[in-house]
């Protein structure tokens, strides 16, 4: 776990001492969160330890500064997902990349293997030839944030800490992951713990 | 055939010398201009002219100066004397002739004028020249095994088989100090050693005619211009390591260098020089052509001998090597063209003289092809030790239109760049490694300042890419994510962890591929690395994410390296 | 039968000479990675992640071809050796479509358990995402290019074992691919026998037995309905 930086004059807000962790989900099912919420009775040990600052099961709308610790669930996909990476990579300490899509961007990039025009290629069967009425593709502005051409791992656009693959990691393996956070440690993934798929 | 025979052929040869003899280039470089259009034209007008028993025109091999083909050498003897093979080289060279030309340069024998561009063959890109290895190179036809013969031709091979034994002949090359031109510069005499010893019934000697690095065209050369000069190599090997069957393994883009060799062996066939008691001794030796479908991969010995088996042409882990376990699990030597056309010379001329020639660890010379940003681009042979400036600045001419050059390129894609600075290294083996580059097969690719050192190692790498045969995983799957990163610094969208990821494989790439192809693949990177690192580290973008950690905090402003 | 003396990793080993360093580190317990090697068919030292350093010898050696000597001082595991299989490793998965997640040998893989065991959590190479198609025509397996490694252990077991020769490698370099017989549909290739050895072979989901697949598990409910309705409706009773 990383130090806080001296120079940073900034005091955080919230509860003083607590470790700020944020979760943050991009491309994907939200299986690795329901995974984070099958931690059942840990995630109350959990809660007293931390100040939960942004994540899809709290309502902030805004993603803060000075964030300690933040789990990314998913591959970077569209152009929401690629802002927020950026300003959540600016404000963050330490980027845990969370589950297989955001580490190897898994079953969302798929559609890569499609080449160029992949992007349209999938909204074409999504909103035209699945639709049950009114076929039309969203091109509102700021309805449905337009699809990169390709869809990336987390790693492949900004820095990341570290890696916890899994599809989902299971909620023991996220625990031991934590556990070692909290403690202070540097997480290290080994044996059981280490699993794609 | 004996020896008398091979004598009243050369001397029926020499006999026939007419007056003038006009020799015009046609091999591939000055084919593709249309010299044998120029030669039907000169044939025609010398009946024209009615001067059928005084001129010989001659259809030669290559005359060196491939970029002003095609070429024409106009030689007269004396009055009264016929054109001795000494004097050949001293007329006039006119370049750039076309058919049109050809009726003016006929009567330029009888005093007439010609506007046809002449060359200087004082120039220093002829006078500097040494020749060994092309030494009949633009002198004989290769299309006529008497005009080889009238040469000195199959001279080294009777003597060989009649007055000297195997070990005499390892010997002799072993003491010549020659290596091997394909590349690493193994001694030959060494890897000659290693197939004699071996105590098999069955062995095989291979010409490696697989000659496919990008810029390089000695041996293509070689083969067009003096065919018979390998063959006579291979036999001489073949007696001298104990082998009865040849293989030329030649790629199928060379067609003239294989119809060339087909009828070489046809002749030397006819004439007793391979087959069944050859000279009247108990050696018996044949040779057969292999044509390779164009891999480059094939020019690695393992991946050629499985591509003569009839299998796909992928390289196997060394040990065993070719020398005790090659072709068909039996011992093989596997020599490179231009190797085996120093036998014959180093056979008749003697051990001594060939290691007179060249440096104290590099003997004899060695066949460039010069390409590039060069004024005179085409063939050179020099002593080895010739420093690079000698080369590409006297004999080369420099970069044309007065540009500067910057760096020259030799060994292909398994090679490196040497930059200007560099320009008074001798051209040795060692020399070149010292500087993270390699002799290779002769290709030299000269690089002016407008040439971007980035460029030219993705040139290379794309084309290991290409060429990778996809058996290891380094090589096939390494030199791909290579190519991804140097295409990414290109489009000013790497960081200096791209370029550290870069260096990285380049490592792992050199320590861990199975043959040579992956092994030296980084090359090309590594040594402009070396020479030219700020072309690289100019195009890198601003590491957004490094932070004074390395943990990324530390910057507001965000954008994206990928989109 | 000549046996050498040799170290391995400090461990004193005594081997015929006709053994590899693979056979003899095994049989001293000594576990190297392997990828391509497979037992009971020849070696091609293709994969690279069985390299071990030797002393006094520059280069890296694979031990799957390599023979034992004597005096040998071999060592199987270095910070080197472990940077350059990780690094072997994901340009394997950088290379084809390897989603773990959507793989019918999630969980059973050579692949998977070697990414573990060198300590791969993720790839630091950008991947590739290459189109390959999957072979269903097989009357019982399938062929998916998205997950062949190219180690060609169903080639050898093919030629070697079986002695059909269905199996070969066609293309170069990243385009190199799996064929059988003469580049045709696995399902029109006449020499197979139907053996299922290079299924066997296979170190990942690119060949599997077909039904195992979750786009396979397609019912055909009309089969019941007729069996429900066939006798009511006659439709047994030939006329």
């Amino acid at each position: 776990m990383e130090t806080k930086d001296e120079t940073q004059t900034q005091p955080a807000p919230g509860q003083p001492g607590l470790l700020r962790l944020a979760t943050a989900w991009f491309g994907g099912c939200a299986g690795c969160h329901m995974s984070f919420l099958d931690m059942d009775e840990f995630l109350m040990d959990v809660a007293g330890k931390v100040d939960l600052v942004y994540s899809p099961i709290i309502d902030v709308k805004e993603y803060p500064e000075d964030v300690d610790v933040c789990l990314i669930e998913g591959a970077i996909c569209n152009e929401d997902n690629l802002e927020l990476i950026h300003k959540i990579r600016a404000r963050t300490k330490v980027l845990v990349s969370f589950g297989d899509c955001a580490v190897t961007a898994n079953v969302p990039a798929i559609r890569n293997q499609l080449g160029l025009g992949n992007a349209e290629s999938v909204l074409q069967r999504a909103y035209i030839e699945g639709a049950q009425s009114n076929p039309c593709l969203p091109r509102e502005p700021g309805i449905v944030p337009a699809l990169l051409p390709r869809v990336m791992p987390v790693h492949e656009v900004v820095h990341v800490n570290y890696f916890l693959p899994g599809c989902p990691p299971p909620a023991d393996r996220i625990k031991s992951f934590l556990v070692q956070v909290l403690e202070g440690k540097e997480p290290q993934l080994v044996g059981k713990d280490l699993k794609f798929g | 055939m004996v020896i008398d025979d091979l004598v009243a052929i050369a001397e029926k040869e020499r006999a026939a010398q007419k007056k003038h003899v006009i020799r015009c280039c046609m091999a591939a470089g000055c084919m593709s201009s249309d010299s044998k259009g120029v030669k039907e034209a000169l044939d025609k007008a010398v009946k024209e002219a009615g001067l059928e028993d005084q001129v010989e025109v001659r259809g030669v091999g290559c005359m060196k100066l491939c970029c002003q083909g095609p070429l024409v050498q106009v030689d007269s003897a004396a009055e009264g004397a016929t054109v001795e093979v000494n004097i050949l080289g001293q007329g006039p060279l006119y370049q750039k002739v076309t058919p049109e030309d050809a009726a003016s340069l006929i009567a330029t024998l009888k005093g007439g004028k010609t506007n046809v561009q002449m060359g200087d063959p004082k120039d220093p890109f002829f006078t500097e020249q040494f020749s060994i290895v092309l030494a009949n190179s633009g002198i004989v036809n290769p299309e006529r095994i008497e005009s080889y013969i009238a040469a000195d031709g199959y001279q080294a091979l009777h003597d060989v088989l009649r007055e000297m034994t195997p070990k005499e002949v390892l010997d002799t090359i072993l003491k010549s100090g020659l290596r091997g031109r394909g590349g690493a510069g193994y001694p030959t005499g060494l890897k000659w050693a290693t197939v004699a010893k071996t105590a098999s019934p069955q062995k095989y000697v291979i010409c490696n005619a697989d000659e496919g690095d990008p810029g390089a065209f000695m041996d293509r050369s070689v083969l067009e211009s003096d065919p018979h000069s390998v063959l006579e190599g291979m036999a001489i090997a073949a007696y001298a390591v104990g082998a009865t069957q040849g293989f030329v393994y030649v790629r199928a883009e060379y067609p003239l260098a294989i119809s060339r060799l087909q009828t070489a062996i046809k002749q030397a066939k006819q004439h007793g020089l391979l087959g069944s008691g050859i000279f009247e001794s108990p050696f018996n030796f044949n040779i057969d052509l292999r044509i390779g479908a164009g891999a480059f991969v094939c020019g690695e010995e393992t991946a050629l001998m499985s591509s003569v088996e009839g299998k796909r042409g992928t390289p196997r882990p060394r040990p065993p090597f070719p020398a005790e376990s090659g072709l068909w699990g039996s011992p093989t030597l596997i020599n490179n063209v231009e190797t085996l056309a120093n036998v014959a010379p180093i056979i008749r001329k003697g051990a001594e003289w060939f290691a007179g020639i060249g440096t104290e660890k590099s003997k004899g010379t060695k066949v460039f092809a010069l390409a590039g940003k060069i004024t005179n681009t085409g063939l050179i042979e020099v002593p080895m030790g010739t420093t690079l400036r000698k080369i590409v600045e006297t004999m080369g001419g420099g970069a044309p239109d007065g540009g500067k050059i910057k760096a020259v390129q030799t060994g292909g894609p398994s090679g490196g760049c040497i930059p200007a600075e560099a320009l008074d290294t001798p051209v040795d083996y060692d020399s070149l490694t010292k500087l993270g580059s390699i002799m290779g097969s002769g290709g030299m690719i000269v690089m002016d300042e407008t040439t971007r050192m980035v460029d030219v190692a993705r040139f290379f790498m794309e084309f290991c890419m290409d060429e990778s045969c996809g058996k290891c995983i380094p090589c096939r799957a390494g030199t791909v994510q290579m190519h991804n990163l140097l295409t990414k610094i290109l489009g000013r969208k790497a960081t200096i962890r791209d370029l550290k990821k870069l260096e990285e494989l380049c490592d792992m790439v050199k320590s861990t591929s199975l043959c040579g192809l992956g092994q030296t693949a980084p090359n090309p990177v590594l040594s402009t690395l070396r020479f030219f690192r700020n072309e690289y580290t100019e195009l890198l973008q601003e590491d957004l994410y490094a932070g004074p950690n390395g943990n990324g905090n530390g910057t507001k402003e965000a954008l994206s390296p990928m989109i | 039968m000549a046996a050498k003396t040799l170290t391995i990793d400090g461990k004193q080993v005594s081997a015929d000479e006709s053994v590899t360093i693979l056979d003899a580190a095994t049989d001293a317990g000594i576990k190297i990675p392997t990828l391509c090697h497979l037992d009971g068919v020849y070696d091609v030292g293709a994969c690279r992640l069985c390299l071990v350093e030797v002393a006094g010898i520059s280069k890296l050696l694979p031990a799957c071809t390599t023979k034992v000597s004597e005096g040998m001082d071999i060592k199987t595991d270095s910070e080197r050796l472990r940077k350059y299989r990780r690094m072997t490793l994901e340009l394997l998965f950088a290379e084809r479509n390897h989603v773990c997640a959507v793989c019918v040998d999630n969980g059973h893989c050579e692949l998977q358990a070697l990414a573990y065991s060198q300590g791969m959590d993720h790839v630091r190479y950008d991947y590739c995402f290459p189109k390959w198609e999957v072979d269903n025509t097989h009357t019982l397996f399938g062929m998916d290019h998205n997950r062949c490694i190219l180690c060609t252990r169903c080639v050898r077991v093919c030629w070697h074992i079986e002695g059909a020769g269905t199996k070969n490698v066609s293309g170069r370099g990243g385009k190199a691919r799996i064929i059988t017989d003469l580049n045709q549909p696995w399902g029109t290739a006449d020499t197979c026998t139907k053996c299922g050895k290079c299924v066997m072979a296979c170190p990942t989901g690119a060949l599997f037995n077909k039904g195992s697949t979750v786009g396979e598990m397609e019912r055909d409910r009309t089969k019941l309905e007729f069996i429900v309705t066939a006798r009511e409706k006659k439709q047994w009773i030939a006329d």
